[in-house]
C-alpha cells in the first residue's frame, strides 16, 4: 500500500531520480573480486592502498594564492603552521593567461584572483623558507605549466634540494580548459605538445612530479553532473594517454604519474559513488584498453575540492556545513588529497579565519569522526553500490557520444561538450528558480534582516604597482643577451620536435618573464578562440 | 552580456544569456576576454538596450568604468548597464556611481533579474 510522501519525485543534484530504498536485485549481478576487490586490489573500487587512512592520512592541502609572492608566501607559512601538510598554488588570471603584470591586459587582475607571478625572481620569494624536499607542492595553471614546473625546479636547486627529491603536480590540463575553465592561450595541437613534453621530462628526470591533474573540478563548476564530470574527466584522460603513446612514451612510464581532481557536491551519495567508479573505470581502461602492466597505471589516485559553486553568499555560515558534508563524502569515497572551501568564497577569497576553519573541518573528520579508521565502510550498501554501477555505466554511455562526435578534441572544436555543460547549469538553475531543489538560505529559509559579511579578504591596490615595478626591475638587472639568447634558442626548439623542458630551464634561469616565454609561442602558434554557446 | 578581461568564469554569464533569451530577448553574448573598447564597440554597432556585465575575478572597478566612459565619449549614455557576479557590497557604490544601474549579487533570482531589466530598459 503506498504511504504519502512528501514529493512527487526525489532527485538529487543531478537531477536522477531517486526510487524510495534500494535493495538486493538493484546490485544483482555484481560479483565481489571482479567488481569490486579488497582495497588496494583491481580494479581498486575500494581504494587504491590496503590500508587507506590507516596508514597515512590524506593529504590537506589548501588552495592558497593573493597578492604577491610576498602575501602568499606568508599564507603558505601560516597554513603549514596549522598542519596542512601540502600546499597548493593559485595563480592570477595574467599569470594563468601568460600576461606580465605590465601588460595592458592585466590591469585591475593583478594579485586578484592569486598570486602574481612573472619571473624566477617572484618564485623565489614565493618559496622562501619552504623546504621544497619536504613540502609537497600543486600549482593550479595550464597553459604555462611548464614554465612554473621549470621555476620550481631552478627553486629547488638553488635550495639544494635534487629534482628526484620534490613532489608534487601541475594542473597541466588543457583539455578541461577547452571544455570548461577556459584559460587557455594555444589552440589543441601545440598545447598537448608542451603536455607531452613535460610527462616525458618527469619520467626521466623528476619521478615524483604528478605531471597532469585530470581536472573534473572546473567541468563541474561550470555546470556539469556528476555523470558528466566523471565521464568527461576520464575521456580527457584517456586521450592523455593516447597522446603520450603517440609521441612514442610506453604507457607505463608515464602513466602512473598521471593524477586526477574531482569536484565533491552536496548530493553525498552520488559523490562517493563518482570517486569509487571512477577508480573502477580507470583501472579497466588502463588494463584492458591500453595494456598497462604496471599497477601504478592502473590506480586512479585523485585530489578533491568541495564544491565552491555550491556555496551562498546569503547566511555564509551555513557553507561550514556544506563543506562538511561534502569534505566527508570525498573522504568516504577515497581521495588522496583535499581541499576544503572556506566559508566567505562566495564573497571573496578566503580570509584567514575562514580557510582556518576550512583546514580544521578536515581535521576534525580526520581526527575524532573515525571514518578513518576503517577502509570504504560503504561498500556492500544496496544504495552505494547501484549508485557505483549506475555511474559507470552513464560514464560509458558519455563515452560513447565522445567518440561519435570524433574524440575529445572533435568534440571541443564543435562546442559539443560545452553545450553539454552549459544545459545543465541552466536546467540546475531553473529547478533551483522553481524550488524543485532547495538551498538553504536563498530560495528557502531565508533570513530577511541578513547582514552583510564584513571581514572579507581584500587585496590591496598597491600590489599591481609593486608588481609592475619588479617585473621591470629584473628586466633591467638581468643579462639581456644571455635572456635573448635563451628565447631565441626556445623558438627555434619550438618549431623541431625536440623536447622543450631543457629550453623553458634556460629561459627560465635567464629571468625571461612568462609573457616572454608565452609570447614566444604566441607569435609561433597563435591563439585559440572558442565560439560560445549557451 | 558581456565578460571583461582576463575571467573566464562564464557559468553566469551563460545561465543569465539564456534566461534573457528564454524570457524573449534578443541577446548577443560577447564571450571571453573583452577589451572595454571591444564591448563598447559592440554595443554601438548591434544598439543594444542593455550591457550587462558578469565579473567573478575582481577587474570589475576598473574595467566597467573605462567601458562606460567609451561609451559616453561616443555620446552613449541611454543604455541601461547592469553588473552581476562576486562584486563585494563595500565596491557596490562606486560602480553605481560610474553609471551601472543595479549589481546583483550571487544567488539572485533570474525572475528578479529580468523583471527589473524590462522595467529600467531606458529605450
Amino acid at each position: 500500500m503506498a504511504t504519502a510522501e512528501r514529493k512527487e519525485r526525489f532527485a538529487g543534484v543531478s537531477g536522477r531520480p531517486v526510487k524510495r530504498f534500494y535493495g538486493p536485485e538493484d546490485i544483482a549481478g555484481m560479483e565481489y573480486e571482479r567488481d569490486l576487490g579488497d582495497p588496494g586490489e583491481y580494479p581498486f573500487t575500494r581504494g587504491i592502498h590496503p590500508t587507506m587512512y590507516r596508514g597515512k592520512l590524506w593529504t590537506m592541502r589548501q588552495f592558497a594564492g593573493f597578492g604577491t609572492a610576498e602575501e602568499t608566501n606568508a599564507r603558505f607559512r601560516y597554513l603549514l603552521e596549522q598542519g596542512q601538510t601540502g600546499l597548493s598554488t593559485a595563480f592570477d588570471m595574467p599569470t594563468l593567461l601568460g600576461y606580465d603584470s605590465d601588460h595592458p591586459y592585466a590591469n585591475g587582475e593583478v594579485g586578484k584572483l592569486g598570486v602574481a607571478i612573472d619571473s624566477l625572481k617572484d618564485f623565489e620569494i614565493l618559496f622562501e623558507g619552504i623546504p621544497l624536499d619536504k613540502v609537497s607542492t600543486s600549482m593550479t595553471i595550464n597553459p604555462p605549466a611548464s614554465i612554473m614546473l621549470a621555476m620550481y625546479l631552478v627553486v629547488a636547486e638553488k635550495q639544494g634540494v635534487s629534482w628526484d627529491q620534490v613532489s608534487g603536480t601541475i594542473q597541466n590540463d588543457i583539455l578541461k580548459d577547452y571544455i570548461a575553465q577556459k584559460t587557455y592561450i594555444y589552440p589543441p595541437a601545440p598545447s598537448m605538445r608542451l603536455i607531452t613534453d613535460v610527462m616525458a621530462f618527469c619520467a626521466r628526470h623528476v619521478p615524483k612530479w604528478n605531471t597532469i591533474s585530470i581536472s573534473g573540478y572546473h567541468i563541474r563548476e561550470a555546470g556539469a553532473t556528476a555523470a558528466q564530470e566523471l565521464a568527461f574527466t576520464l575521456a580527457d584522460g584517456i586521450a592523455y594517454v593516447e597522446a603520450g603513446i603517440k609521441a612514442g612514451l610506453d604507457v607505463d612510464e608515464f602513466a602512473p604519474r598521471l593524477s586526477f581532481f574531482f569536484d565533491v557536491h552536496n548530493d553525498f551519495f552520488e559523490e562517493i559513488a563518482k570517486f569509487r567508479a571512477a577508480r573502477r573505470i580507470w583501472a579497466r581502461v588502463m588494463r584492458e584498453r591500453f595494456g598497462a602492466r604496471n599497477p601504478r597505471s592502473w590506480m586512479l589516485r585523485t585530489h578533491a575540492q568541495t564544491a565552491g559553486v555550491s556555496l551562498t553568499a546569503q547566511q555564509p555560515e551555513n557553507n561550514i556545513v556544506r563543506v562538511t558534508l561534502q569534505a566527508l563524502a570525498a573522504v568516504l569515497g577515497g581521495t588522496q588529497s583535499l581541499h576544503t572551501n572556506s566559508y566567505d568564497e562566495a564573497l571573496a577569497l578566503p580570509s584567514e579565519e575562514a580557510v582556518r576553519i576550512a583546514l580544521r573541518t578536515q581535521q576534525i573528520i580526520a581526527e575524532e569522526s573515525g571514518v578513518a579508521n576503517v577502509v570504504d565502510p560503504l561498500a556492500g550498501s544496496y544504495y552505494v553500490e547501484y549508485l557505483t554501477n549506475k555511474l559507470e555505466e552513464e560514464a560509458y554511455a558519455y563515452f560513447e557520444q565522445i567518440e561519435a562526435q570524433g574524440g575529445v578534441i572533435a568534440a571541443i572544436e564543435k562546442g559539443w561538450f560545452q553545450q553539454q555543460i552549459a544545459d545543465s547549469a541552466y536546467r540546475f538553475q531553473r529547478r533551483v528558480m522553481n524550488g524543485d531543489y532547495k538551498v538553504v538560505g536563498v530560495n528557502a529559509y531565508v533570513d530577511p534582516n541578513e547582514k552583510p559579511v564584513t571581514n572579507i579578504l581584500k587585496v590591496n591596490p598597491e600590489v599591481q604597482r609593486r608588481q609592475i615595478e619588479r617585473v621591470r626591475a629584473v628586466r633591467a638587472a638581468r643579462d639581456q643577451k644571455a635572456a635573448e639568447a635563451a628565447l631565441a634558442e626556445l623558438r627555434r626548439a619550438s618549431q623541431t620536435d625536440e623536447n622543450l623542458m631543457p629550453y623553458i630551464l634556460e629561459c627560465v634561469r635567464r629571468y625571461c618573464t612568462v609573457g616572454e616565454i608565452c609570447g614566444v609561442w604566441r607569435e609561433l602558434w597563435g591563439e585559440y578562440r572558442e565560439e560560445s554557446v549557451y | 552580456m558581456a565578460k571583461l578581461g582576463l575571467d573566464a568564469h562564464d557559468r553566469g554569464a551563460k545561465v543569465i544569456a539564456r534566461a534573457y533569451r528564454d524570457a524573449g530577448f534578443e541577446v548577443i553574448y560577447t564571450g571571453l576576454y573583452q577589451r572595454p573598447e571591444a564591448v563598447a564597440a559592440a554595443a554601438i554597432q548591434e544598439d543594444v538596450d542593455v550591457i550587462a556585465i558578469s565579473s567573478l575575478a575582481g577587474a570589475h572597478g576598473v574595467l566597467i568604468p573605462q567601458l562606460i566612459q567609451l561609451l559616453r565619449e561616443q555620446g552613449v549614455d541611454d543604455v541601461l548597464i547592469l553588473a552581476g557576479g562576486i562584486i563585494p557590497d563595500d565596491e557596490v557604490p562606486a560602480l553605481l556611481e560610474a553609471g551601472v544601474a543595479r549589481v546583483f549579487g550571487p544567488g539572485s533570482d533570474l525572475e528578479e533579474i529580468i523583471q527589473y531589466t524590462r522595467e529600467n530598459v531606458k529605450r
